[in-house]
C-alpha cells in the first residue's frame, strides 16, 4: 500500500491500536488522547489503550454534561469534552522572553521554541477544523507565532470520524463534519457493533503511513470500509444540534442592534466559559514580572476572554462595557467577522460552548432566533 | 451704496442669495470696523444689531465670578456674530469683543426683522441660512462640553 | 499554510536607549530613543509598542520624522502605569521596542491634492511625521492645512515646532483651544469649526484626521459638510492592544483589526463600523 494513498484503507484491532501509541512513543511523541477524569472525558497524557474512556458515552444538552455507561466495549463512544487540543497547542499560559539588567544594559532572552512533539489520539473533524483555523489566525498571516508554529509542525494527529453525534453538536451545519476530511496524518473509524471490535485505517500523510506500516494491520475489506461510512453517515444523522449557516454572516452583521441581544444579555453571566472551552478562540494577554529589585523581568502570554471588561479597556473605559456587546462581540466574531479578518468560520459546531456554559445558552439558539425574527 | 451692495452679495452668508433678496438685506445693512479690544456688543444689551465679520477676530466671552472674562468661542471672517436678535427678547447673551482691527457688515436687526416679518419669503430665507449655523454651532458646543482631551481621572 | 514567516519571534522586544526626554504639556513627555541594533524604518502613522521592563506594553505611534530612522521619537501622555513608567525614563534608560506596525497615512495617495490635516489633543502626534514628509517632499502636494485643536494652550504639542512651520508660507496653519485662559489671543472653540473656514479644494484634497474618537467622528462630519467625499478621508483609530501582529484578538473593531488593517482607515470603509456602538 502506498503510504499517501489514502482511497486505501486498512484494519488494526485495540492491540494494533496499542502498537500504535507504542510506535509513537518510540518516535519520542507524547501521546495525548482521551481520559475519563472528575465525571467528564478530557484530554491528557495516555500510557496505552487500556487509559482510554472504554464502554463510556456522554450525554450532552445546553449547560448538561454526564457520563453513562454503554452496553459495548467502544474506546471512542463519546463526542467532545470540556477540553480542546488548544491546550496543547496554545497553551493556556506560557513564558515568551526574559530580560536581566546587566552591567552594559539590558539582556532579552526569547524563550526557546518548544521542542515537544505531540501526538494527539483521536482528533474528531471538528477539532481538525479549530485547528486548522487556529493555523491560520497563527500563522498563516504575516507575522507567526513561533511558539504555536513548532508545536503544530511537529505534531502527528491521528483523526477519528465520529461515531456518535453529542447531545450539543452542530458541525454538520457548519461543513466541518462528523467526517475527517483532511489535515492528518492516521484517520479511524471505530467499528463496535458486528463481531470483532476493530478501527478502519485511513492514510493522510507519508509519515502517518510509515506508522501504519510498522503496526499489525491488515487491508481492509470493501465490506470494512461500508460499515465505516455507514458510522459516519449514522453520526450525520443524529446530529443533537442544527444551524443553517450559509448566510449566517449578513445575517448577524445586518442585525448588530437586534433586540435579541438584550435578552441573551439578560441570560449571559459573561463568564467567559464558552470562549474557554472553544478550540477556535485565541485570544490572549501578556502578563510581566519581575523579581524584588526589578534586575530580571519576564513577559508571559495567558488565554484571554473577550467576556471580560479588560478585553477591550482603553483608558477612560472599557468599549464593550456591556454583556450585550460583549456576547454580540463573541457570537458575532465566530460567525460572522472572522470570514472579514481571516477567510474561514470561527466556529466549527463542536457544541462544546452550549455545553459548558452554566445557563445553558446556546449558540444555535440564538441566530434562529435573530434569523425568524427577520420577515422572510 | 453700490460698494456696500458687492460687499453684502460676497459676504458667504448671502452666497448665491437672489438679487431682489439682497437689495432688502443691503437696506438694513452698514460697514462698520472695531479697533481691537474695542466691543461689538455686552451682555444683556438689546440685540439691535448682528455682524458678518469681514476682516478680524471676535471672541464670546462671559464674565465668570472668580475668573473674569472666560471666551468660549472666537469667530473669524466669513462668520457671523450675534444669533439673540432672531429670537425675543432680542438681548445678548455674552460679549462680544474685537481681537484685533476687525471689519464687518453690520445688520440692522429690528429692520431685517421688519422686512422678513413683511415678506415671509424673504423671511424664510433668511431662516433656511440662519439654521445651518445655529445648528453647528449646537454641535460645536455639545462637543465642547463633552470635554474630550480631557485625561480621565 | 504558513506564507512569509520572518525567523525574529515577533513577540520579542529589541532593546533601545532614551536619548532624550521633553516635556510637552501636562502628563506629556517626547522621548527620542536609539535602538540598539537597526530598527526597520517607519512610515507615517505607523506605531510601536514600547515595554517598560517589569511594567508592561504599550502601543504608541512613531511621532518623529521618518527621514531619521536612527533616532525613533514618541510622544507618550502617562495616563496608567505603563505610558508613566516610560514617560519617566531619562536619557540613557533602556526600553524595549516592538514594530513598527500597521497602515499609516496615505502619503502616496496624497501627491497633487491639497492635505488637510485635522488633530485633536494628542492626536497631532501621530501627524507629525505626515507632515514631515509632506514638507520635505513640498512640490509634489497642493495646499496644505493643519487644523489643530487642544483643550488648553498649555496643552498644545509642538508649539516652537508649528510657530516655525507658521513662518513658512506654503503650510496655513490653525490652532483653537476648548478653554482659554484671558491672555490667550489665538481661536477658542472645538478643532471642527475651523473646517469651514479653511481654504482647500474639497473634491481634489485628502483629509488626515486623528483625535479622540468623539472629536474624530465630528471633524468627519464637518469634512463632509465642507465637500470632502468619504473614500477622501483617513482617520486613526485605538483599540486595547496586546501583541500588534494580530495573535491577541484585543483590537478587533467589527471586521477588521486595528494593528493589522489600522490604525489608519480610510473612512468610508470603517463608515458601518463607527455608526455601531460598543462594537
Ligand atoms: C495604535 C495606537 C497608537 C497609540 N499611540 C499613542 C501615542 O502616540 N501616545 C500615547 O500617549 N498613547 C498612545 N496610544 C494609547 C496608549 O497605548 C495607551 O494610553 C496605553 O496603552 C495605556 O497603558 P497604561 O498601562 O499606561 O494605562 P491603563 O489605562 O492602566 O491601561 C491598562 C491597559 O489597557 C490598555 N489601554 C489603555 N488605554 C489604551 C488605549 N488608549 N489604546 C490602547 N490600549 C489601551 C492597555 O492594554 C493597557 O495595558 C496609542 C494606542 C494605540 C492603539
Ligand atoms: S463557538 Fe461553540 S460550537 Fe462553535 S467551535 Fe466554539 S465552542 Fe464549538
Ligand atoms: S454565553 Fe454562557 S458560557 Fe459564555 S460567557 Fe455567557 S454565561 Fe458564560
Amino acid at each position: 500500500m502506498s503510504p499517501t494513498d489514502s482511497t486505501q484503507h486498512a484494519v488494526v484491532t485495540p492491540e494494533g491500536l496499542q502498537a500504535l501509541f507504542e510506535a509513537l512513543k518510540r518516535r519520542n511523541y507524547r501521546v495525548i488522547g482521551p481520559i475519563l477524569r472528575d465525571g467528564a472525558i478530557i484530554f491528557d497524557d495516555i500510557a496505552s489503550v487500556g487509559d482510554l474512556p472504554k464502554g463510556w458515552t456522554d450525554e450532552q444538552d445546553g449547560g448538561h454534561y454526564r457520563l453513562h455507561r454503554r452496553d459495548d466495549g467502544a474506546l471512542f463512544g463519546y463526542a467532545v469534552g470540556p477540553h480542546s487540543w488548544k491546550k496543547f497547542l496554545l497553551p493556556a499560559t506560557q513564558r515568551l522572553w526574559s530580560a536581566e539588567r546587566t552591567e552594559h544594559g539590558v539582556a532579552i532572552t526569547p524563550e526557546p521554541r518548544p521542542s515537544e512533539r505531540f501526538a494527539f489520539i483521536g482528533v474528531r473533524a471538528c477539532d481538525l477544523n479549530a485547528i486548522a483555523i487556529q493555523d491560520r489566525v497563527l500563522i498563516g498571516g504575516a507575522q507567526a507565532d513561533l511558539r504555536y508554529q513548532s508545536r503544530r509542525q511537529g505534531a502527528f494527529i491521528v483523526a477519528l470520524n465520529c461515531g456518535v453525534a453529542g447531545g450539543t453538536c452542530f458541525c454538520a451545519s457548519m461543513h466541518t463534519g462528523p467526517k475527517a476530511s483532511g489535515g492528518y496524518d492516521l484517520v479511524l473509524t471505530e467499528l463496535v457493533d458486528d463481531g470483532e471490535h476493530r478501527f478502519v485505517v485511513g492514510v493522510g500523510s507519508e509519515g502517518g503511513g510509515t506508522v501504519l506500516a510498522e503496526l499489525p494491520h491488515r487491508s481492509a475489506a470493501s465490506e470494512e470500509v461500508a460499515a465505516a461510512e455507514a458510522v459516519v453517515a449514522h453520526t450525520l444523522a443524529n446530529m443533537g444540534r442544527a444551524m443553517y449557516s450559509d448566510d449566517v454572516h449578513d445575517l448577524l452583521l445586518r442585525n448588530l442592534d437586534h433586540p435579541r441581544w438584550d435578552e441573551v444579555a439578560a441570560r449571559c453571566l459573561t463568564c467567559g466559559n464558552c470562549t474557554l472551552v472553544c478550540p477556535t478562540c485565541f485570544c490572549t494577554t501578556v502578563e510581566e514580572s519581575s523579581d524584588l529589585d526589578g534586575s530580571r523581568t519576564a513577559r508571559s502570554q495567558r488565554w484571554d476572554s473577550c467576556f471580560t471588561m479588560d478585553f477591550s479597556y482603553i483608558h477612560g473605559g472599557s468599549v464593550r462595557a456591556t454583556a450585550r456587546s460583549r456576547y454580540r462581540q463573541w457570537m458575532t466574531h465566530k460567525l460572522a467577522t472572522w470570514w472579514d479578518q481571516f477567510g474561514t468560520t470561527g466556529c466549527v459546531g463542536c457544541g462544546r460552548c452550549i455545553t459548558w456554559c452554566p445557563v445553558g445558552i446556546d449558540i444555535t439558539e440564538e441566530v434562529a432566533a435573530i434569523r425568524g425574527s427577520e420577515p422572510s | 451704496m453700490e460698494g456696500l451692495e458687492r460687499i453684502v452679495k460676497e459676504h458667504p452668508f448671502f452666497a448665491g442669495m437672489q438679487n431682489a433678496f439682497c437689495d432688502l438685506v443691503c437696506g438694513c445693512a452698514r460697514n462698520v470696523r472695531f479697533e481691537a479690544g474695542q466691543y461689538l456688543f455686552h451682555e444683556g444689551e438689546p440685540a439691535d444689531w448682528f455682524y458678518l465679520l469681514r476682516h478680524g477676530r471676535v471672541a464670546l466671552q462671559v464674565a465668570v465670578p472668580g475668573r473674569g472674562a472666560v471666551t468660549f468661542q472666537t469667530m473669524a471672517e466669513g462668520e457671523i456674530v450675534g444669533l439673540s436678535w432672531l429670537i425675543p427678547p432680542y438681548r445678548w447673551t455674552y460679549d462680544a469683543k474685537a481681537i484685533g482691527l476687525t471689519r464687518a457688515i453690520a445688520m440692522d436687526a429690528k429692520c431685517l426683522r421688519e422686512k422678513c416679518e413683511a415678506d415671509h419669503d424673504l423671511g424664510y430665507e433668511m431662516m433656511k441660512r440662519f439654521m445651518p449655523v445655529l445648528i453647528q454651532r449646537l454641535q460645536a458646543t455639545r462637543l465642547q462640553i463633552l470635554d474630550v482631551y480631557g485625561t480621565p481621572a | 499554510m504558513t506564507a512569509a514567516i520572518t525567523a525574529a519571534d515577533p513577540m520579542v522586544p529589541r532593546v533601545a536607549r532614551v536619548l532624550r526626554r521633553r516635556r510637552n504639556g501636562p502628563q506629556v513627555f517626547t522621548l527620542d530613543v536609539e535602538p540598539e541594533d537597526p530598527a526597520p524604518a517607519f512610515a507615517p502613522g505607523q506605531f510601536s509598542m514600547l515595554t517598560a521592563f517589569g511594567v508592561g506594553e504599550a502601543p504608541i505611534s512613531a511621532s518623529g520624522d521618518p527621514a531619521e530612522p536612527g533616532r525613533l521619537v514618541y510622544t507618550i501622555r502617562a495616563v496608567g502605569p505603563v505610558s508613566s513608567a516610560l514617560t519617566r525614563l531619562g536619557p540613557g534608560d533602556l526600553l524595549g521596542l516592538r514594530g513598527p506596525f500597521g497602515m499609516g497615512w496615505p502619503m502616496v495617495e496624497a501627491p497633487g491634492r491639497d492635505v488637510v490635516i485635522v488633530a485633536g489633543g494628542l492626536g497631532l502626534a501621530p501627524l507629525r511625521p505626515a507632515l514631515y514628509r509632506l514638507l520635505a517632499e513640498r512640490a509634489r502636494y497642493g495646499k496644505i492645512v493643519l487644523l489643530y485643536g487642544a483643550r488648553g494652550p498649555a496643552d498644545i504639542l509642538f508649539r516652537n515646532e508649528i510657530e516655525s512651520w507658521r513662518r513658512r508660507l506654503d503650510i496655513d496653519i490653525a490652532v483653537t483651544v476648548d478653554h482659554a485662559p484671558p491672555d490667550w489671543r489665538g481661536h477658542v472653540g472645538v478643532v471642527t469649526r475651523l473646517i469651514a473656514r479653511a481654504d482647500f479644494d474639497p473634491l481634489h484634497a485628502v483629509a488626515l484626521v486623528c483625535g479622540p474618537e468623539v472629536m474624530m467622528r465630528f471633524a468627519i462630519a464637518g469634512l463632509g459638510e465642507a465637500g470632502l467625499a468619504d473614500d477622501a478621508i483617513y482617520l486613526s483609530m485605538e483599540r486595547n492592544m496586546k501583541c500588534a501582529v494580530v495573535f491577541c484578538g484585543h483590537c478587533q473593531f467589527g471586521t477588521v483589526f486595528v494593528c493589522r488593517d489600522g490604525p489608519v482607515f480610510r473612512y468610508d470603509r470603517v463608515r458601518s463600523l463607527l455608526a455601531v456602538k460598543e462594537i
